[in-house]
């Protein structure tokens, strides 16, 4: 359930720019402009946000760290060595 | 107003003007700035138009204004730019205007002969009294003496001593004149002044032509003199005998002290007079320039429209009656009301009774492409417009423009830290735009620059947005959401083991990615590259293919509006199925690939794990070329079944759709002339049938011959269409390809541009954080300046140009090629303001 979360989260964000937004743009010579605007920015930023977020869903690999980002991750990101 | 997705609707006109009326409905016009007159008498000399004599007086007031400017530039007089935007005079106050600078002119150019004239006597009496003063000295020793031989000797001694004491180097010589028989000889003087520089030559000449029997004694005038045309430094001279000029100039110098002290005072009492006048001339001729430079700018633009007014009217036709003038325009229709307002206001001005008419006319022109743009969507405009005018009412790609293009520049450009440099330099610069716009700076790079503000700034912004999804922030990552990935060892493993992988499978991974964008442990594993290559490589080929795609739609609409039904059969519908069986579908295969695969230890999920999830590249090639795959143990050959079938279906219909490309729409074409000839010959003999026959042959015959021409122009036209056909699907089926494979540029750019700046980090800025204590602080400042300058120089500007025009590729060639002609004229409306920019623009060249 935890990676479906920040997918909604998003999906929903960004639909709102690009699909709600449109309808609230006042009227004027420059509607149909804004609304372009809007649709687009919502569909670039959702799909790079999604490929980002789908390459990492499932790790063919892992990261290889030397011993000195090893010691400091422990220590900085929880999970102390013992 | 109408939108920027399509060029406005432009309909040709007629406009018939009274001729007192012209001139004020031009000007009126010209302000609006929406026609563009048409050159009705293309086939007149320059010189034989009716307002020839206009444009010329015009020329000539603008030289005298031009003659002003320069005077008052040369005093440093600053010129008063209001901004404001006066009217076109009525011509009659041209004459009025003409009267004016007329006036000022003369004046400028008489008080300007009466300086120099003054300026020159001047420099006349200084040179005089410097002459007196100097000549003082030499007199002072001469008369000592009694006999000349003796004061001569002690000239020389004075002379040597002088020399010796390395004074001035200043030279006295006395000549004994040859013609003086008398033994009480005297030497003549003369004295002089000359150019510093020509002395040497000067003193060789003297010497030579007298045979050695000359003394020269030189003494500098320290003062440097204004000689009307130049200021230069001049040297004081005096010698006795002279047989060529050096262009010096003599002055004479009476041999009595008592004549020399009389003339030295009047010299200077001369000299006060001439100051004082020369004062007032000066005085009189800055009072009248700083009058006129208040004008300046203003006569200018007056005079500048009068000579464009009177320009465009010579383009006009004269009604035969000799009342009217008659213009061809082009105008848009939305904009028609405008203009009738426009003229009837120009008709009120003159005070003309008759309205004039404005006839739309039908044409068969093409009409010329304008776009209504702002100063947000100008710029934009200008890229698209430089690879090409789009034809008359062809879907416009500069509104898609404004967000693709800042957001595949931002794939490229992906740092947040630089992002956000680059967004602040835009923002500044929308910030400040109206003075920084009337500065009006010269520069061209800053003009690029400032033109492109709003480009700037979103290609600062979308940079990072890419910066904070790419977790890049000069190099370094943010680590907001917490890593998903953990580390699970004991103390010993590290202590044995240099370097650690963690592994996927285990509890080393959470389950669930980072929530935005990269993890930041990436940015600290050796293996780095290889986990970013695989996803940058992806989303290039993504978004590309994304790109292309829109492009092929957008043709859709060209299609749709021009009611071209064919097209859309015979080149929509196979470009778009080609693009989609083979490119989105290898899309669909990396997403599909990032969702089946993991990483697992559990035997019975081996063919999910990842030795056997396959590269997409590979499993696209051998799609294409129907190849089985290579089998690899304890994994399935395909990633889903059922995925041979589909994939040979896909590429098959994509294969058809090559020969639909090329040649549905000819054959279609060919097929359409066959059906017409066959009616029009049936018609024929149905006719010849009707008639006698006696009509009959000569009937036959002229039908025959006209249809013989008719048929020879629409095969060449066919085979025409068949090259063109060819063409345009290999460029289409090769271009899918190679463009496909051009947008992984994207890729390639965001890799140089991450390992730029981390090279510039580890290289330099880490360097100085290292250095401990206080020297360490001095270490830092001067090599975080290192750092700053290089990050700004290289990463910034350089990386941001190579990107930038990498951009602008992927949209003039990739995009635009799918459904761009590009292939119209622009719309040049008859406005002052683009006249008059220009003007300025040639003049402060």
């Amino acid at each position: 359930m935890g990676t479906a979360i920040p997918f909604i989260v998003f999906t929903v964000l960004w639909g709102g720019v690009g699909i709600g937004l449109p309808f609230v743009v006042p009227k004027g010579p420059n509607r149909g402009i804004i609304q372009v605007i809007l649709i687009l920015t919502a569909a670039t930023c959702w799909l790079f946000w999604l490929c980002c977020y789908l390459a990492q869903l499932n790790p063919l690999i892992g990261p290889r760290l030397n011993r000195h980002a090893i010691l400091l991750m422990a220590r900085e990101w929880g999970n102390e060595i013992k | 107003m109408g939108s920027l997705f399509r060029s406005e609707e432009m309909t040709l006109c007629q406009l018939f003007l009274q001729s007192e009326a012209a001139y004020a409905c031009v000007s009126e016009l010209g302000e609006l700035g929406l026609v563009q007159f048409r050159d009705l008498n293309p086939d007149v000399n320059a010189f034989q138009r009716k307002f020839v004599n206009e444009v010329r007086r015009c020329d000539e007031m603008e030289r005298k204004l031009r003659y002003l400017e320069k005077e008052i530039k040369k005093d440093g007089i600053p010129m008063l730019d209001t901004g404001e935007n006066p009217e076109a005079p009525q011509p009659r106050e041209m004459i009025d205007l003409e009267a004016t600078f007329e006036k000022l002119e003369n004046e400028l150019r008489e008080v300007n002969q009466n300086a120099e004239a003054l300026k020159r006597n001047f420099l006349e009496l200084t040179e005089l009294k410097q002459i007196l003063r100097k000549t003082q000295v030499f007199f002072d020793e001469h008369e000592g003496g009694v006999n000349p031989t003796e004061s001569m000797t002690r000239a020389l001694i004075s002379d040597d001593s002088i020399a010796r004491q390395g004074n001035l180097g200043s030279v006295q010589l006395g000549l004994p004149e040859k013609t003086y028989e008398t033994e009480e000889f005297f030497p003549c003087f003369v004295a002089g002044v000359i150019l510093r520089e020509r002395i040497p030559a000067f003193e060789r000449m003297l010497w030579r032509a007298c045979r050695g029997n000359v003394f020269l004694r030189q003494a500098e005038i320290e003062t440097p003199l204004e000689d009307p045309s130049t200021v230069r430094m001049k040297k004081f001279f005096k010698f006795d005998y002279v047989y060529i000029c050096f262009r010096a100039t003599l002055y004479p110098c009476p041999e009595a002290p008592a004549d020399r002290r009389e003339m030295a005072m009047g010299v200077m009492t001369r000299i006060e007079d001439l100051n004082t006048v020369l004062g007032q001339t000066q005085d009189h001729r800055h009072r009248v320039l700083v009058a006129a430079a208040k004008n300046i700018k203003n006569w200018f633009v007056k005079v500048r429209k009068i000579k464009a007014i009177y320009h465009t009217l010579n383009l006009f036709n004269l009604d035969v009656t000799q009342k009217c003038l008659i213009a061809e325009c082009w105008v848009p229709v939305l904009d028609i009301e405008n203009i009738q307002l426009a003229l009837r206001r120009g008709t009120e001005r003159s005070g003309s009774s008759v309205p004039p008419i404005l006839n739309r006319m039908e044409t068969c022109e093409d009409p010329p492409t304008y776009n209504h743009t702002n100063k947000f969507t100008a710029a934009f405009q200008a890229l698209i417009d430089s690879y090409g005018i789009a034809s008359y009412r062809e879907m416009n790609p500069a509104p898609y423009t404004i967000i693709t293009f800042p957001f595949l520049f931002a794939i490229m450009f992906g740092d947040a830290g630089h992002g956000l440099l680059m967004t602040l330099f835009g923002m500044w610069m929308i910030l400040k735009e109206k003075p920084l716009a009337a500065k009006k700076i010269d520069s061209e790079i800053w003009n690029i620059f400032f033109g492109g503000r709003y480009i700037i700034f979103l290609m600062g912004a979308f940079s990072m947005y890419t910066g904070l999804m790419y977790n890049d922030i000069f190099s370094k990552s943010f680590n907001i959401f917490g890593s998903s990935w953990k580390v699970n060892v004991n103390a010993s493993v590290i202590y044995e083991e240099k370097e650690l992988t963690l592994n996927p499978s285990t509890a080393d991974y959470s389950g669930s990615p980072y929530t935005f964008g990269l993890d930041p442990v990436w940015q600290l594993s050796k293996n780095k590259i290889i986990f970013q290559n695989a996803y940058k490589m992806k989303i290039s080929i993504i978004f590309g293919v994304f790109h292309m795609l829109f492009g092929v739609i957008l043709s859709l609409f060209n299609h749709m509006y021009f009611k071209n039904k064919i097209n859309i059969i015979c080149e929509f519908i196979p470009q778009l199925i080609f693009l989609c069986f083979l490119f989105l579908y290898m899309v669909l295969l990396m997403f599909i690939k990032w969702l089946m695969y993991y990483a697992t230890d559990n035997k019975s999920e081996e063919t999910y794990s990842p030795h056997c999830a396959p590269s997409i590249l590979i499993s696209f090639i051998n799609m294409v070329l129907f190849k089985e795959p290579n089998h690899i143990e304890h994994c399935d050959d395909y990633m889903y079944s059922g995925e041979m079938g589909i994939e040979r279906f896909l590429v098959i219909i994509a294969l058809i759709c090559v020969p639909w490309m090329l040649l549905a729409k000819p054959i279609y074409v060919m097929r359409n002339q066959k059906k017409m000839n066959y009616v029009v010959s049936h018609e024929q003999m149905n006719a010849a049938t009707e008639n006698g026959d006696a009509e009959q042959p000569v009937h036959n015959n002229a039908i025959h011959r006209a249809e013989g021409g008719h048929g020879s122009h629409a095969e060449e036209d066919l085979s025409e269409m068949f090259i063109h056909q060819g063409i345009h699907t290999i460029e289409y089926v090769l271009g899918s390809v190679s463009h496909t494979a051009s947008y992984l540029r994207l890729w390639a750019l965001s890799l140089a541009h991450a390992q730029l700046s981390e090279v510039l980090w580890q290289m330099i800025l880490s360097k100085g954080l290292k250095v401990e204590g206080f020297e360490g602080g001095i270490a830092l400042y001067i090599i975080f300046s290192i750092w700053a300058t290089l990050t700004i120089a290289i990463l910034v500007l350089m990386e941001g140009l190579s990107a930038f025009l990498h951009t602008l590729r992927l949209h003039w060639v990739e995009f635009q090629s799918k459904f761009y002609s590009g292939t119209g004229h622009g719309f040049q409306p008859f406005s002052f303001e683009t006249i008059l920019d220009s003007a300025t623009q040639t003049a402060d060249e």
